[in-house]
């Protein structure tokens, strides 16, 4: 076999976020071909959504930012946003991948300057903060984000006032009248990357998110907690705006609970500890709680935990709380249950409750794998399996660090699917 | 120390639905959940009661009130993040203690299930409520029954009123009485076996 012959093969990696980037950097820095397609309009996934990362509670962007300089110094990675896989036949080897390229109604052109957004009247709800705040109709999601171009949504690109941005951007680069198209591609193997997200936390009765203002979800506390982010970074209450001093984080809220997940999402511990560690450096007076069934900091992580427990502005309790019900005074949600190491039953009311929400695999439902024998399993992560490769948190819960090694193993399985193609 | 499960596995073995005990986690959301607990009216959580099988703690378990407790309302089992059907556990349970000979005949819930309900049912094949509701009144005697009927006396006609209670205390056997005896019967059977006393 002739090493050209095995690199000419191109390897589909679906799903953009840490560990489809991971994927076709590692895939593409060996000599392949890599066609890395993307639902939405940037990179990055969720990991573009938190504000620091555990351990080390660095800024998520560099480690983003590593990927994505790799990826425009490399040539073999070819970029496809806004795209979805419709249909994948054949077998391994020999794919043959139907693409659907929606429109952006932006152009490479756009410089990312911002003048269209300054001048666009319309605003929606930003969905890159969960709705928290609002957001220019045409706008890319964050000052980071990769690509950086714009982009808008079809409802409003055919809208008078997309018609009349077209005018005000200095380059040419908005196409209200741009549509989809569709393309073939020959793959040799496919690796499955759509990642995962956030269990939703309304279907968990008996703790009143949607109906108690002052409970939200670690996920928006992420976004909260940006500086950049809906609140300008401060951690606040969406019933009045004030100021968050007493807060008390929800483990296993629709994990581990056969009502719904019944998998441990394997993150949220370390992430409400992480968490805490946001409201005590912004405020030393605060105080966190975190309700447990049992902390499970994974892997290495056990050191991290120590950090945070050494912290005396973090009060632990195990218990399971039972439910929250609103104060309709002060708006505050009191947490119900039972303390299991001394059988006390409490009633305690906080400023804000975050709900540590688990991971639901995009896979199980939006993201289904378009190939006749894929295979998932009971909780619909992808199986791997043929010339399909499942990565990072599409094949199970995982941390940015275990996502990114997944990812590394399925370049090399997908690079060996290619070899024996052609061998 | 060593680790005795012998008592767990007799409960797993012998009492209804106890073998799911084995499943509890330990999470505590039973015991937030169960109306008795914040109204104290017993002294183990479910979560407790489950966690004192596995420690082996036969006589605490079995001679304790709290299992007679239970309300049934359901409000645990639908909550169990792993599933238990806590409510049956708990009632299986109480019968075992009873069968056992370990649960106080005094208690209130014990003495009625066993005693009060039991016989009524079994004299005719259905409810006799006038005659059930007297027998509980009057179970600790004449003063307190003659109080706690004045006590009741605003619900008992309100029932009447809606025909939710039938005021003559006998209507006489069901039809097919000697039938339902014989299914008692077989019951009994079935249940000594199983019980290793046939
Ligand atoms: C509250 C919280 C905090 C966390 N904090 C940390 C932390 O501090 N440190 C850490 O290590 N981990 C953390 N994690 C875990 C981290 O978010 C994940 O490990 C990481 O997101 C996994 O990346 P991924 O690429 O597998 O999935 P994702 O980030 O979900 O990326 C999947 C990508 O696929 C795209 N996609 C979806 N469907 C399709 C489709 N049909 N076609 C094409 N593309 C599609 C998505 O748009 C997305 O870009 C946290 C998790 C939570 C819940
Ligand atoms: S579309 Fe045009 S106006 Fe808008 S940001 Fe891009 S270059 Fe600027
Ligand atoms: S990681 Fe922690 S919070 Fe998340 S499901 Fe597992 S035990 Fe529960
Ligand atoms: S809710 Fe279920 S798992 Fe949790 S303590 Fe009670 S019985 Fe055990
Ligand atoms: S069913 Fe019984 S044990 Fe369960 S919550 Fe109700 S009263 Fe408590």
């Amino acid at each position: 076999m002739a090493d050209g012959q095995a690199a000419g093969q191109t390897i589909l990696v679906v799903g953009g976020g840490i560990s489809g980037l991971t994927t076709a950097v590692e895939a593409a820095e060996v000599g392949y071909n890599v066609l890395l397609v993307e639902k939405s309009p940037h990179f990055g996934g969720r990991v573009a959504q938190h504000t620091k990362y555990f351990p080390k509670l660095c800024s998520p962007t560099c480690g983003l930012e590593i990927n994505y300089q790799r990826i425009k110094n490399n040539p073999r990675i070819r970029l496809m946003t806004l795209a979805e896989v419709e249909e994948i036949t054949g077998s391994a080897g020999a794919y043959t991948a139907r693409i659907r390229q929606n429109p952006r109604f932006v152009n490479q052109k756009c410089t990312a300057c911002g003048d269209c957004a300054k001048a666009c009247q319309t605003e929606v709800d930003n969905p890159y903060n969960f709705g928290m705040n609002k957001i220019k109709a045409i706008r890319h999601d964050h000052f980071m984000a990769y690509p950086s171009h714009y982009y808008m949504d079809a409802d409003f690109a055919a809208s008078a006032e997309a018609k009349k941005l077209v005018e005000v951007c200095p380059v040419g680069a908005i196409e209200p009248d741009m549509k989809a198209t569709v393309t073939e591609e020959k793959v040799s193997s496919v690796v499955w990357a759509t990642g995962w997200k956030p269990y939703d936390a309304e279907k968990v009765l008996p703790y009143g998110f949607g109906r108690i203002a002052n409970v939200t979800t670690n996920m928006r506390f992420e976004r909260m907690a940006d500086k950049f982010g809906p609140t300008g970074g401060k951690l606040v209450r969406p019933s009045d705006g004030q100021e968050a001093k007493n807060i008390a984080f929800i483990q296993c809220a629709g994990s581990r609970d056969h009502n719904y997940l019944p998998f441990c999402s394997r993150i949220c511990c370390l992430a409400s500890m992480k968490q805490a560690t946001y409201v005590r450096e912004k405020n030393p007076d605060a105080k966190v709680t975190i309700y447990y069934i049992d902390l499970r900091a994974m892997d290495r992580y056990e050191g991290f935990q120590k950090m945070v427990e050494a912290d005396s502005g973090v009060q632990w309790i195990k218990s399971k709380p039972a439910r929250i019900d609103e104060d309709p005074k002060t708006g505050n949600p009191v947490v119900v249950g039972e303390n299991t190491l001394t059988g006390v039953r409490y009633e305690e009311p906080y400023d804000l409750v975050v709900l540590a929400t688990g991971m639901e695999p995009n896979s199980a439902t939006s993201a289904k794998v378009p190939m006749a024998d894929a295979r998932y399993d009971e909780y619909g992560f992808v199986v791997s399996g043929g010339g399909l490769f499942s990565s990072g948190c599409s094949s199970q819960p995982n941390d940015v660090s275990g996502s990114v090694q997944s990812s590394t193993a399925s370049a090399l399985r997908a690079i060996q699917t290619a070899v024996n193609a052609k061998g | 120390m060593t680790y005795d499960l012998t008592f767990a596995k007799e409960v797993y073995e012998n009492s209804e639905e106890g073998h799911w005990i084995k499943m509890c986690m330990q999470c505590g959301v039973c015991a937030g959940s169960c109306p008795m607990g914040f109204l104290g009216a017993w002294t183990h959580s479910p979560r407790q009661l489950f966690q004192m099988v596995r420690a082996g703690l036969r006589d605490e378990v079995l001679s304790s009130t709290d299992m007679w407790m239970c309300t049934s309302c359901y409000n645990c089992i639908v909550r169990c993040p792993r599933n238990l059907p806590i409510t049956h556990i708990i009632h299986g349970l109480a019968r075992y203690a009873s069968v056992q000979g370990k649960a106080d005949p005094k208690q209130s819930t014990h003495h009625f299930a066993k005693d009060i309900f039991w016989e009524n049912i079994v004299a005719t094949g259905r409810v006799g409520e006038a005659a059930l509701t007297m027998k509980l009144y009057f179970k600790d005697g004449i003063g307190e029954g003659i109080k706690q009927g004045l006590e009741m006396k605003d619900s008992a006609l309100g029932m009447l009123k809606a025909k939710r209670l039938k005021p003559l205390p006998f209507r006489g056997k069901i039809k097919g009485y000697p039938g339902f005896k014989a299914m008692l019967k077989k019951a009994f059977e079935l249940e000594n076996q199983k019980e290793g006393k046939a």
